[in-house]
């Protein structure tokens, strides 16, 4: 049994008012009161989670247009993502022999499952939630290129646009950067109005459009 | 083993045509028939809370499990295959109703010469003008037989749309290059949004003839010849990799599965991965006896039966006769044998994706609601001076613009691909970007087939299928040729900045292109040029009946599933009518 984990947050650090749903329970933040919140990590240790929390805020910052991989708590849903069936490559053709030098039209070839690459990955990027930002933007640029980064990207999109339920997306604050509604029942007076305008109704989540309880695949199993 | 007691007739599969066959024969005779589904099982009311893009579009929940099987990919004879770790270029689905619950339903029929593409392409351009290494033959079967079939599935789906040609009288505003069809669509078309109607008048004033892409939504409540009933599409975006909330997209569990469950003669047995065909051909010479499963507790089973109905997907159809050593395999350096020659894949890619100035509301919309044209497809434009043979269809579809698959696409202009000039990039375009898509023909080519894999195994131990595919001259030609034309359309839509698609080189498994990989046990004339006869019974085995695209000789411009439910049909009435009374070769 690994030891119990903890991303620690403080509501000054982020700013504004949040919401953390985790393990079904809700935390409300806030500037004023000055909380901060422990949450339960179900795969990085706390030093890994700072690195993964630092590295998605220079790839999705939180800057003048909006907020970012912080606030839309991108590292609890790269965590929860690394914990369930896809960091252990469940769905993955996983039988040898491996190319792992094959051209890339044949696809990830590797033999290393998502949470080996990100293990590995953060061990070369250790200190990283120390370094000033443009520090960090260069010791990313010098990663680029890599798997990890790949996947950094990648998953740091996700847990930017994802279901909340999934972790990532808290309060659906990347589905309003973008005016993305979210899953709606009906859009059926509205498809063929509003052209070269912006429609942007309330965006809603899943768990409020079906007011049922659907399990995300990484609790699954 | 565990032997069970003879049935009149196996179905091997649970999708589009296993379902359609089960549904006829439990419906027009009295037959006891057992479908085997390898994957799960799944109601008509499944959907109702699928809408999560993660978990369906980006994690494949309802793909085939590609950790037990998949395929292995090379590009030519000489190369060693490897295989395709995670989804990519296809999607084959997985469970009740297998890649019917997940399409996007765009559903055009082929234009009439596809099924005589070798005789009409030597008619009008003479033997040399085909690619030398070309593999193209007729299919044994015409539009003008398929015509009522085709028409039996517009029933049956209830598709959208606007005819272009009723019994050879033209109409405006639909596809008038279409081949004749006896009626009009049961249903009109999809609304037509934003970016789909630009689309439309762009191709209008290049004088092309936009038409509203066929959809099997239903842009109205509708109720089909089995009395089946579905609501009116709602266009909430979320059709392709999921099934349909309410029900509008029509699947093989809302329109089939309600009349197959009326029938008591059908059985659906799930978790039933079926291994191998057994044929006895010393005792029942050119009959199959039975199959052999292993059931959902990893009981192996032996199930008897009169009939045989291989339904699986495509790939897999092509990958368990090869397995049951049924058929000769082809050798691409003799040219002899039939199995797994013809592996075609539709020619298919964004032409340009296409960046506007004011929003274009893209969360609204359903798979297939949208504009295409036709003026470039088949033979219906000049080739004499082109350096390729054949087209396509270019279109604008709006459908799938969920925000982790599509946020994050920039233009040219933009170079960071992260941080805070990239981000504010992405925020504005995430909803001012649309694509033009192409859908073309690919040719069969000698070199392009299927046989099994010599050292990747699935996870029982049997040999993975093992493709070898590339692209040729003749598609490369053709795909530059297209994104230029999709340029055009796209500058005459407004389009503030266009990104074109790079071309085609390699064939690359990555980019998801169509679930359209066809051929592999295809229909033909002769059991010299083809392994199963214009009713897809095979050859050799007449008791065995090989159903779906494995059965194209050559993958057309078009989407494939109104087509492969049109031969389904034909072969239902081949069997009910001629088959049951005289169990013998019917061609």
């Amino acid at each position: 049994m690994r030891r119990r984990e903890f991303l620690t947050l403080s509501a000054a650090s982020i700013g504004g008012v949040l919401v953390y749903s985790l393990d079904r329970e809700v935390f409300r933040l806030s500037a004023q009161t000055n909380q901060s919140v422990r949450i339960p990590l179900r795969f990085f240790t706390q030093s890994e989670a700072l690195i993964v929390s630092a590295a998605a805020s220079r790839i999705f910052p939180s800057d003048e247009a909006g907020p970012g991989a912080r606030e839309a708590g991108v590292a609890v849903y790269i965590d929860h993502q690394l914990a369930g069936p896809w960091g252990r490559d469940r769905y993955r053709y996983t039988q040898g022999p491996f190319e792992e030098n094959a051209p890339a039209e044949f696809g990830y070839q590797g033999k290393a499952t998502p949470r080996q690459i990100y293990r590995q990955g953060l061990k070369d990027l250790k200190g990283f939630d120390r370094l000033k930002a443009a520090e960090q933007d260069d010791t990313l640029k010098q990663i680029e290129t890599t798997l990890f980064f790949s996947l950094l990207r990648q998953n740091t999109i996700e847990g930017m646009f994802c279901d909340p339920m999934h972790g990532g997306n808290i309060d659906m604050v990347g589905w309003q950067l973008i005016g993305f509604p979210g899953p709606r029942m009906s859009n059926y007076d509205d498809v063929d109005k509003h052209f070269g305008e912006a429609f942007r109704p309330k965006p809603s989540s899943l768990h409020q459009v079906t007011r049922g309880k659907v399990r995300p695949s990484e609790d699954l199993e | 083993m565990k032997n069970l007691p003879s049935v009149d007739v196996v179905i091997i599969g649970g999708g589009w045509t296993g379902l359609l066959i089960a549904k006829e024969l439990g419906s027009r005779t009295a037959l006891s028939v057992v479908v085997l589904e390898r994957g799960g099982p799944r109601k008509t009311d499944d959907y109702g809370e699928d809408m999560d893009e993660l978990d369906y579009t980006i994690r494949f929940r309802m793909m085939q499990d590609v950790s037990q099987e998949t395929v292995t990919l090379r590009h030519d004879s000489s190369q060693r295959a490897l295989p395709l770790r995670q989804h990519g270029s296809f999607l084959p689905g997985s469970g009740v109703g297998g890649a019917g619950e997940h399409w996007s339903v765009v559903c055009p029929r082929y234009l009439p010469d596809c099924f005589e593409l070798h005789s009409r392409s030597i008619e009008k351009y003479g033997s040399k003008r085909l690619p030398e290494d070309h593999a193209i033959q007729d299919w044994g079967v015409t539009y003008d037989e398929l015509e009522p079939h085709y028409t039996r599935v517009d029933l049956l789906l209830g598709l959208s749309g606007h005819a272009g040609n009723i019994r050879g009288k033209q109409i405006e505003g639909g596809n008038i290059f279409e081949g004749w069809r006896s009626a009009e669509y049961p249903t009109p078309p999809t609304k037509i949004p934003y970016f789909s109607s630009m689309f439309s008048e762009a191709a209008k004033s290049l004088g092309y003839h936009p038409y509203p892409v066929p959809a099997a939504t239903t842009s109205r409540a509708y109720t089909n010849p089995d009395g089946v009933s579905r609501p009116a599409c709602t266009y909430c975006g979320y059709c392709e990799t999921f099934g349909c909330m309410i029900g509008a997209k029509s699947q093989p569990t809302n329109t089939l599965l309600p009349v197959i469950e009326k029938h008591k003669n059908v059985s659906i047995r799930t978790g039933a991965w079926v291994r191998r065909i057994v044929h006895d051909t010393s005792e029942k010479k050119g009959k199959a006896s039975g199959v052999i499963y292993t059931d959902a507790d990893g009981q192996e089973v032996f199930q008897p039966a009169e009939l045989i109905l291989l339904a699986s997907w495509t790939l897999n159809n092509t990958r368990l006769l090869l397995l049951s050593g049924i058929g000769k395999a082809y050798d691409p350096t003799t040219g002899k044998g039939t199995l797994g020659r013809n592996l075609t894949h539709q020619v298919t890619f964004p032409a340009v994706t296409a960046f506007f100035e004011r929003p274009l509301n893209r969360f609204m919309g359903s798979g297939a609601s949208g504009i295409m044209i036709s003026d470039l497809d088949g033979d219906l434009f000049d080739h004499s001076r082109l350096p390729f043979l054949r087209g396509g269809t270019l279109g604008a579809r709006s459908a799938r613009s969920l925000p982790i698959s599509e946020c994050g696409v920039v233009p040219k202009s933009v170079q960071a691909r992260w941080g805070s000039e990239w981000k504010k990039a992405a925020l504005h375009y995430y909803d001012r970007t649309g694509r033009i898509g192409f859908s073309g023909e690919h040719l069969a080519y000698k070199g392009n087939y299927m046989d099994l894999d010599p050292v990747y195994k699935d996870h029982f131990g049997d040999p993975l299928l093992h493709l070898t595919l590339d692209w040729r001259e003749n598609e490369r030609k053709m795909a530059d040729y297209m994104i230029k034309k999709a340029m055009e359309l796209a500058r005459e839509m407004g389009a503030k900045e266009v990104t074109s698609f790079s071309g085609l080189r390699s064939y690359d498994a990555t980019p998801y292109q169509s679930s359209h990989v066809q051929g592999g046990a295809i229909m033909g004339s002769s059991p010299e040029c083809s392994v199963v006869n214009p009713y897809l019974q095979h050859w050799q085995l007449s008791n065995l009946f090989v159903l779906g695209a494995s059965s194209f000789p050559q993958n057309a411009s078009a989407n494939p599933t109104p087509t492969i439910l049109a031969l389904t049909y034909r072969t239902a009435d081949a069997i009910v009518d001629r088959y049951l009374k005289n169990p013998a070769a019917l061609a």
